[in-house]
This record gives C-alpha cells, sequence and structure tokens, in this order.
C-alpha cells in the first residue's frame, strides 16, 4: 500500500499528513506511518485535549509529567493515577477490566513505587438491562481476579447505573504505590546507556488498541475484538517483584511500561524527555510468534512488558534478576547523543525521525459555543411527586443507592494488612502509611449528572464532593489524578463540555489548594444512538498523620445528629439530584454551585471536632441527600433514628434534594458541640438522635431492619436473578 | 522484642501474603527469612510458612502446581524429621492439601465468587476466646474430603477452625485443620492480617501467641537435647 492511501486507512487526517511530512521535511514511509498514526491517535497524542489540560495547576505535585505524579509525605511519596479502559470493556469486559488494572499497575511500578491500593470508579446503563449486567458483572469479575491475584488490595470505588451509559460503560481504575523519596525514578534516558525489555513476548494482540480507543463504539466494535489484549495477572505479580528488584540497582536509570502503543510509545517518550536519541534493533525484541513485521512489535500492546534504561556494566544484573524469575528479557538497542529516533530491522535502518516528532502531535483548538441543550435543561421543571414511603423504598433499592457489598466483596480489599478504612466503612479508605506512621485517605468519585447540566460549575462540584468524602474521614485533601470521559470532541457539544468541564475542575482545584499530579483523557464515548455524560472521573490523595484520626460514616446509638453547612430552602437549586434520575428518570434545573470558604470552614470544624474528641461519625451528604446520609450512618452503625428531616413543604426536595456544602454529624456531647459551632458561626441544624430498632420523622414510621435489607440486598437480587 | 524463633517464608512466584506474612512475625520480634521456591533445605527454620496468594498462578488447581517445586519437596523432609511447625495459610492450606500434608482438598466456592470479608471462626484449641474474627479472601476455599477421611478428622480431632456461618459451603464448616502429630496447621483465614491495632482487628495475635507458646516449648526442647549432648547454648 502506498504510504498515502496508509495514513488515511490509519486514521490520519490529511491537514496531519501534511503536518507530518513538514516536520520531518520528507514523506514518511510505511514504518514510520505507522507509527505516527499511533503516536497521534487522541489516546496517546491527547491532540484534543492536550491545550485545555494546561489550565491544571500542578504546583506541589512530585514528578509531575511522567507516568504518574504524587504528593510527598514525610521521606514518601504517594504515587497515583487513574486510567480508562472503557472501550476494551465494552466489548470483552472481563480482559477489558483486567488489563485496565494491568495498565495502571505498571505506571505506578515505573515510578519505582510498590502499589498498595486499587481503586475504581465503574459507569454502566441500567442494571436492569441483559446487556448492561453482562458488562457489569464481566467487569467486576475482571477486577475481581486480576487485583486479588497481584496481592494489591481493591479499597474503593464507586458505581452508577445510567441509561446514558447503556453502549458505552466507563471503565476507570486507579492506583497509589508509596516509594521513598530518593527511590523516583524518571522516564528520562540520557545517551550512552543500554535498553532492555523485560517481560512477556511480544504478540500480535492488542496491536492499533491506542487507535481502537480513539474512535467511536458502534454495532462493528465487535470486530475490534482482537484489539483487546489478554492479560496474566500471574506474570504480572511477578514482574512486580522483578522490576522492584531491578529499579533497586543504582546502575538503572529509567523504566517505562508498555502500554498504549507498547514499545514506541514507552522508547520514544524516554528519548523525548531525555532529549537524547535512542537505536532500537527490532529484531532483537522476544516475539511471541513468527513473521511479525517491524510495525507489529513497535505497536504491539502485549501485557506485561516494562523497559528499562540501564548503564551498560549493569546490563547483566538486570538480565539475572530477569532470569531469577524466569521472566524473559533481552537487549534490544542504546540510547545516543544523535538526537534522532531510530529503528532497525537485521542490521538495516527502517526508521529515522526526530523525537519530538513523535511525542509532540498536532493541538486541536475545540469549538467553545454554549450548545442548545443546556438552556433547554435548566428551564426543565419537575412536576410528578411521589408519597414519602413509596420514594424511599425506591430511592434505598436504587443500584445508584444499595449497598455495593455484593461488589467489594468479591475484592480483596484487605491484602497488604494496610487497610485502615474497608470498603463502605468511610467517606473514604484509608491505607496505613506505616513507614511515616499515618494514614492515605483515597477516593474516586464522580458528579456526571451536574456535569450534563452546568459542564463548568459541575465541574467544581465534582472536585468538592470527592474532597467532602475525604474530609468526612478525617483526611486533609493532597492531590489530585483525574481520568476525563466525554463523547467525541469533533462535535460542538462534546467540545464544550469538555473545555468548560475542565476550567470549572481547575479553578476547583485551586480553590481547594491541590495540585494535579496526573491525568487521563478519553473521548469518543458514544454510539449512533447514545453519548455518555461528560464524565471526569475525580481522584484524590488525602494524608492523616494518626490511624487514631480516622473517622467512620457510622452513627451510634444515643448520639445526636447534626447537619452542618447548607441548608435546603424552596429556592435551592438540586439540579441533577439521583431522586430526580431514580423516581421519575428525569434531569434538568440548575445545580447548585460550591461556596469554597464554606467547604473550608466545615473541613477545619470538623477536624476541630475530631481532634476534642467531639465527633462520632461524619458523612458527607451526597446522592440521596439528607435522608441518605442519615440512612447510611445509622444503617453502618446498625441503630436507628428519631426525629426531623423535613424543613420544606417539598418533601423530596427536602429529604433526597442534592446541594453542596454539608455534612452529617452525630455527637454523643450535643451542648459542647453546638456551643463550638455557634463560637465559630457554623450553620447547623440538630436532626434528632440515634435510637435503636426505630426509623421515625416527621410524622413517618419504618421498619429499619426492613428497609436495611433492601439496603444490602438490592444488587445481590438483581445479579442472582 | 528479639526472639530466638526462626520462621522461614516460602515465596512462590505468584505468593502475594510473604510481606504481611513477615511484618506480623517480625512484630513478635521473630527472626524471619524468605525462601524462594527453588531452596532445597529448610532444616534451620522452626517454624515455616507457606503464605497466601496463587502460587505458579494456580492454574490447574489452587496450589497443585507448587507441589513440584523444590521447596515443598524440602518440606516434606522437614515434616518427617520432626523438625518444626508448618503453617499454610489460605494458597498455603491449599497446597498442603494438594501436597497430601492435610488430608482434603479445596475447591472452588458454592457461589463461585471471590469472597473476601470478616468472618466468625470457633477455635478448638486451648488459649483462644469462643469466638474469633479473621480476614478470609479467596476463591477456592470451600473444604471438601469423603466421608472416610472426615471420620478420621474428626477422630483425630484435626478441626482447628469452624465458620460460625458458613460462607463458602465447606465440609463440616471446616476453616482450618491443625495436624498435632505433624505440627502441620492449615487454614484459610488470614490471622497475619489481624495483629496490628492500626487496621482495626487483632483477633490474629490469639494464633501468634499460641504458635509462639509451641514454638518456645520446641526451642527449649531442642535446647535442652543439645545440651545433653555436651553442646554448649
Amino acid at each position: 500500500m502506498q504510504t498515502i492511501e496508509l495514513y488515511k486507512a490509519l486514521g490520519l487526517t490529511d491537514f496531519e499528513y501534511e503536518e507530518i511530512r513538514k516536520r520531518i521535511g520528507r514523506e514518511p514511509n510505511e514504518l514510520e506511518t505507522y507509527l505516527f498514526s499511533a503516536m497521534w491517535s487522541e489516546h496517546c497524542g491527547y491532540k484534543h485535549s492536550r491545550k485545555y489540560l494546561s489550565l491544571f495547576p500542578s504546583g506541589g505535585a512530585v514528578s509531575h509529567g511522567e507516568n504518574a505524579g504524587g504528593v510527598r509525605i514525610g521521606d514518601h511519596v504517594v504515587v497515583f493515577k487513574v486510567e480508562s479502559h472503557n472501550h476494551p470493556s465494552a466489548v470483552e469486559p472481563f480482559q477489558g477490566a483486567a488489563t485496565g488494572i494491568g495498565g495502571i499497575v505498571r505506571d505506578i511500578l515505573a515510578i519505582g513505587a510498590r502499589p498498595v491500593a486499587l481503586l475504581d470508579s465503574l459507569k454502566f446503563g441500567k442494571i436492569t438491562d441483559n446487556f448492561s449486567k453482562h458488562i457489569f458483572d464481566g467487569v467486576v469479575q475482571g477486577i475481581s481476579h486480576y487485583g486479588n491475584c497481584i496481592g494489591v488490595p481493591t479499597v474503593a470505588g464507586e458505581v452508577n447505573f445510567d441509561e446514558s451509559y447503556g453502549d458505552s460503560p466507563l471503565v476507570n481504575v486507579m492506583c497509589a504505590g508509596v516509594v521513598h523519596k530518593d527511590k523516583i525514578r524518571s522516564a528520562r534516558a540520557e545517551s550512552g546507556k543500554i535498553v532492555i525489555a523485560v517481560g512477556s513476548h511480544t504478540g500480535r494482540d492488542g496491536i492499533h488498541g491506542a487507535s481502537f480507543a480513539s474512535k467511536e463504539l458502534n454495532e462493528n466494535s465487535k470486530e475490534d475484538r482482537p484489539s483487546v489484549q489478554v492479560g496474566d495477572p500471574f506474570i504480572k505479580k511477578v514482574l512486580i517483584e522483578a522490576t522492584l528488584e531491578i529499579l533497586a540497582l543504582d546502575e538503572v536509570q529509567s523504566c517505562q511500561d508498555f502500554g498504549a502503543a507498547g514499545l514506541l510509545s514507552s522508547s520514544s517518550e524516554m528519548a523525548f524527555k531525555g532529549e537524547c536519541g535512542i537505536d532500537l534493533h527490532l529484531d532483537k525484541v522476544h516475539l511471541r510468534e513468527e513473521g511479525m513485521q517491524p510495525w507489529e512489535i513497535m505497536l504491539s500492546e502485549s501485557q506485561e512488558r516494562m523497559l528499562f534504561i540501564v548503564e551498560p556494566e549493569a546490563a547483566g544484573k538486570v538480565l539475572d534478576i530477569a532470569a531469577k524469575y524466569d521472566i524473559p528479557a533481552s537487549i534490544i538497542g542504546k540510547t545516543t547523543d544523535s538526537g534522532r529516533y531510530r529503528l532497525f530491522w537485521h542490521g538495516e535502518k527502517a526508521a529515522d525521525l526526530p523525537p519530538e516528532s513523535l511525542a509532540e502531535s498536532v493541538k486541536y483548538t475545540l469549538n467553545e459555543q454554549e450548545p442548545e441543550y443546556i438552556n433547554q435543561f435548566r428551564n426543565k421543571k419537575l412536576e410528578e411527586t411521589t408519597a414519602v414511603e413509596i420514594a424511599i423504598g425506591k430511592i434505598i433499592s436504587n443500584p445508584n443507592f444499595a449497598s455495593k457489598k455484593w461488589i467489594y466483596r468479591q475484592y480483596d480489599h484487605t491484602v497488604g494488612t494496610r487497610t485502615v478504612l474497608k470498603p463502605g466503612e468511610a467517606g473514604a479508605a484509608g491505607i496505613w502509611l506505616h513507614e511515616e506512621n499515618g494514614v492515605v485517605g483515597l477516593t474516586i468519585d464522580s458528579s456526571p449528572r451536574q456535569v450534563f447540566l452546568n459542564p463548568y460549575e459541575g465541574g467544581r462540584v465534582s472536585i468538592w464532593e470527592a474532597c467532602r468524602n475525604l474530609i468526612s474521614g478525617g483526611f486533609e485533601p493532597m492531590g489530585m489524578t483525574n481520568c476525563l470521559n466525554y463523547g467525541n470532541p469533533e462535535k460542538d457539544e462534546v467540545a464544550y463540555q469538555f473545555i468548560k468541564s475542565v476550567e470549572g475542575l481547575a479553578r476547583a482545584c485551586k480553590e481547594a489548594g491541590i495540585p494535579v499530579v496526573s491525568g487521563n483523557v478519553s473521548f469518543y464515548n458514544e454510539s449512533p444512538q447514545r453519548r455518555v455524560y461528560p464524565t471526569p472521573s475525580i481522584g484524590i490523595v488525602g494524608y492523616m498523620d494518626s490511624p487514631d484520626k480516622a473517622v467512620k460514616s457510622s452513627f451510634k446509638p444515643d448520639e445526636t445528629l447534626i447537619l452542618i453547612g447548607k441548608d435546603i430552602d424552596n429556592n435551592s437549586n438540586i439540579g441533577g439530584s439521583l431522586y430526580h434520575r431514580a423516581l421519575y428518570d428525569f434531569i434538568g434545573g440548575e445545580i447548585d454551585t460550591v461556596d469554597p470558604q464554606l467547604e473550608e470552614s466545615l473541613k477545619q470544624i470538623i477536624f476541630n471536632l475530631r481532634d476534642q474528641k467531639l465527633l462520632g461519625g461524619c458523612i458527607d451528604v451526597s446522592e440521596g441527600g439528607l435522608f441518605g446520609a442519615v440512612f447510611e450512618g445509622i444503617k453502618n452503625g446498625n441503630t436507628g433514628f428519631v426525629g426531623s428531616l423535613i424543613n420544606i413543604s417539598d418533601k423530596e426536595k427536602a429529604l433526597f434534594g442534592e446541594i453542596t456544602g454539608r455534612y452529617v454529624i452525630s455527637t454523643k456531647e450535643f451542648e459542647k458541640t453546638q456551643e463550638i459551632l455557634r463560637s465559630k458561626q457554623i450553620p447547623y441544624r440538630k436532626l434528632g438522635y440515634c435510637r435503636d430498632n426505630k426509623l421515625e420523622f416527621d410524622g413517618y414510621t419504618f421498619d429499619p431492619a426492613q428497609l436495611y435489607y433492601l439496603y444490602d440486598r438490592s444488587i445481590d437480587l438483581e445479579m442472582n436473578e | 522484642m528479639k526472639s530466638d524463633i526462626k520462621a522461614g517464608i516460602i515465596v512462590f512466584p505468584g505468593t502475594n501474603c510473604d510481606i504481611d506474612t513477615q511484618r506480623a512475625c517480625k512484630f513478635y520480634g521473630w527472626q524471619t527469612e524468605f525462601i524462594w521456591h527453588d531452596e532445597k533445605n529448610l532444616d534451620k527454620y522452626d517454624v515455616i510458612f507457606l503464605p497466601g496468594g496463587f502460587s505458579y498462578g494456580d492454574y490447574i488447581r489452587a496450589g497443585r502446581l507448587a507441589k513440584f517445586s523444590p521447596a515443598v519437596m524440602a518440606l516434606k523432609d522437614y515434616v518427617k524429621a520432626k523438625r518444626g511447625f508448618v503453617v499454610g495459610i489460605c494458597n498455603g492450606f491449599q497446597v498442603l492439601c494438594e501436597t497430601k500434608l492435610l488430608p482434603g482438598i479445596l475447591s472452588t466456592n458454592t457461589n463461585t465468587k471471590f469472597i473476601c470479608e470478616e468472618v466468625d471462626l470457633c477455635v478448638n484449641h486451648e488459649g483462644f476466646p469462643d469466638t474469633v474474627k479473621f480476614a478470609i479472601a479467596h476463591g477456592e476455599g470451600r473444604y471438601i474430603a469423603d466421608e472416610a477421611v472426615l471420620e478420621e478428622i474428626a477422630a483425630k480431632d484435626m478441626i482447628f477452625l469452624r465458620y460460625n456461618d458458613n460462607p463458602n459451603g465447606s465440609a463440616l464448616d471446616i476453616a482450618g485443620l491443625y495436624d498435632k502429630a505433624n505440627r502441620i496447621i492449615g487454614m484459610m483465614p488470614h490471622p497475619e492480617r489481624g495483629v496490628f491495632t492500626e487496621t482495626g482487628n487483632t483477633d490474629g495475635r490469639y494464633f501468634f501467641e499460641m504458635l509462639e507458646r509451641e514454638l518456645n516449648k520446641n526451642l527449649c526442647a531442642c535446647k535442652y537435647t543439645a545440651c545433653s549432648q555436651g553442646e554448649e547454648y
């Protein structure tokens, strides 16, 4: 095939091809055209997003711009990142999700950090839909199988079922690792070193995975199934240990994992970041099948492979460690001072490019016009009402609200003996950093309905919602990572959603004083019928300096419950609330906006009450509204509640409406707590008391045991049908 | 806190609870060493741990491939020589059963899913409260054996741990076995995850303290033997 026809077949546009010719001053040959098509795909090149991602503040982040960034805690760095594996999971849920974990774990490993926790943010179509059920079951099993085998606990996550994800499920996986500050490795290469590939044999799987992830799904997507890689967690576990042992050698300079676009992307980024040249001999790469062409070797996304740059005299040591673990390894090239990225095939030069031409793809500017739907949806009004008794039953059994035990029971969440706060116990998971004797808080969350209705303010809501998860657990938020899941950015509506929400996210991070340490973008999450809500998954890491300071989301018998922060009134904007969707399949109205000063003072008061031993439990009020928060707290504490929750005429709004900036706290010493709240001018409302075996408010009476059963069992019953 | 106890922790490719087990042993001041699966002699250790994980990927069946490893061959000699204690946890229990060092086998949980949670266990050994809470985390933890074997286990009083609320379908609610004659303990629950107050549950200490008492008896006996043979100690 002529390269001119080839570039089109590979998804490059005329403009892009022209740009490539301009940059290298000639026509690229066939192999080079393959290289550009992968590196300039959306998945690798971030060509539609790069311009906007520069808005994110990164001050204070450690190893920003590397495979994963982190935050410093004492002499250690907690490295973290979230990544999507949406497209593969849609066609092959088990392997898609499993290899998603494999990929993010390698990113953490490449920094030299031992992975200590996994989290996931999952979005599926309605749970009653058989296709969505199949994807959900497969994804959870994939995560369970892979995460459990490699011995990294899956400690927290979120799952959301909504029609908008019916054709394009989202699977975002976050990994956190710990490394001593002096042991951090970079992906930067220097000249005069040896390049060694360690890990599985390179095969034909996952070729074009990066391009596959850069287009919309349709009825033909199943034909892309060979683009889905197959992972082997056993080899991964061995590779983790071997990599950490190799990185402990002083002579090993840098490390990269083989992710999207495999050997190509890992090696070209090393050369680009290190501003050096690299020569690779592709016939030296250990292969799984015969007859593979150079372009296949470069683009293969076979799993469980790492690339190391080492001092020449240490190459033998690296090969010895690989041999101890029975992992194949080969010396495949060297770094040079030529400034060129060169590939050789049986001694003959097959490609010769400047590394920056590959690493720095074109940057597109997107449309910023506000699309029509925004106003249409904001002006929508909900007219229907439901009796409180019926509404409560529906909310509690809605899979978006109900207990997620069916999921996390399948994940090993205690391996590693670091888990201080387990799934379901608090707003965030807690991982014991025994190296510093503190606890790292971890959360992943999103507010897609709010982002859909108002991308900018919804972006801010998303950040603060995740921060509140940490704060309610007693953690100071430290740093953020994200996975930005959207539809096709070439469409104006999506472009606007993306730009505005990124602006909102960036502003909120500045308001909260947290750097963005790493991130990932996933576009094209749409089918001809449906597009996902704009869904930025937000991962935030926090810290507390002692395990004694952890706060659980459970309320105990005889404690008093108090709502602190904003109170709902008839004028409150509650657009995007779960109950709209769960009871009426409705989405519309204005969303509430965040008040950063109030958020900061709520954080201070929660820590203050905790330190004075006045705080029992704490829950941030989110999906399910005030009722949802009270219900979760008394359920976790295995008690009940007597008091008042309805303060306005619209009962559903009072009970389930979602606004920002509020928590429900419990205390055994109401008078003292009230005094402090008053002195700090924190808005509050006393709600009532915890009473075993009772659930009574505003004239309504429920049997808590019955509601708890419903809450515990609804996903179980749905999945075991 | 320094102890004379020497613990060896066998590490297969795919083992993932080795570091957790080591941290628990170190909490008691025991000297610990990791033993790579190609090791052929285990004589220097007072207790050998087979920790949790997925040895050799658990292909064919959990624990199945590990039995061919040099370290497990050496373990058989270790048991034959009555050198010390053997403790298999989770995948380690599966390996002990596949190796026939303990009777029966462990098969897929009745609900076919991996189960991770804390469970209440009834302990058949002195020095424990009636019920302890240990973490379980396994996909293949359903203990099965034929009638004759189950009768023999009961007759020899080998049932060490029983589930109060059987999560995986194990016969006779068996969660762990203790062959006192050969000093071999195997169990699906993870006592090493229940040692530190920071992670909430410390019931695992009952197990390690029981083991420490037994090992100290053993150490004394060894020293006594050594002494009686005229060696200094």
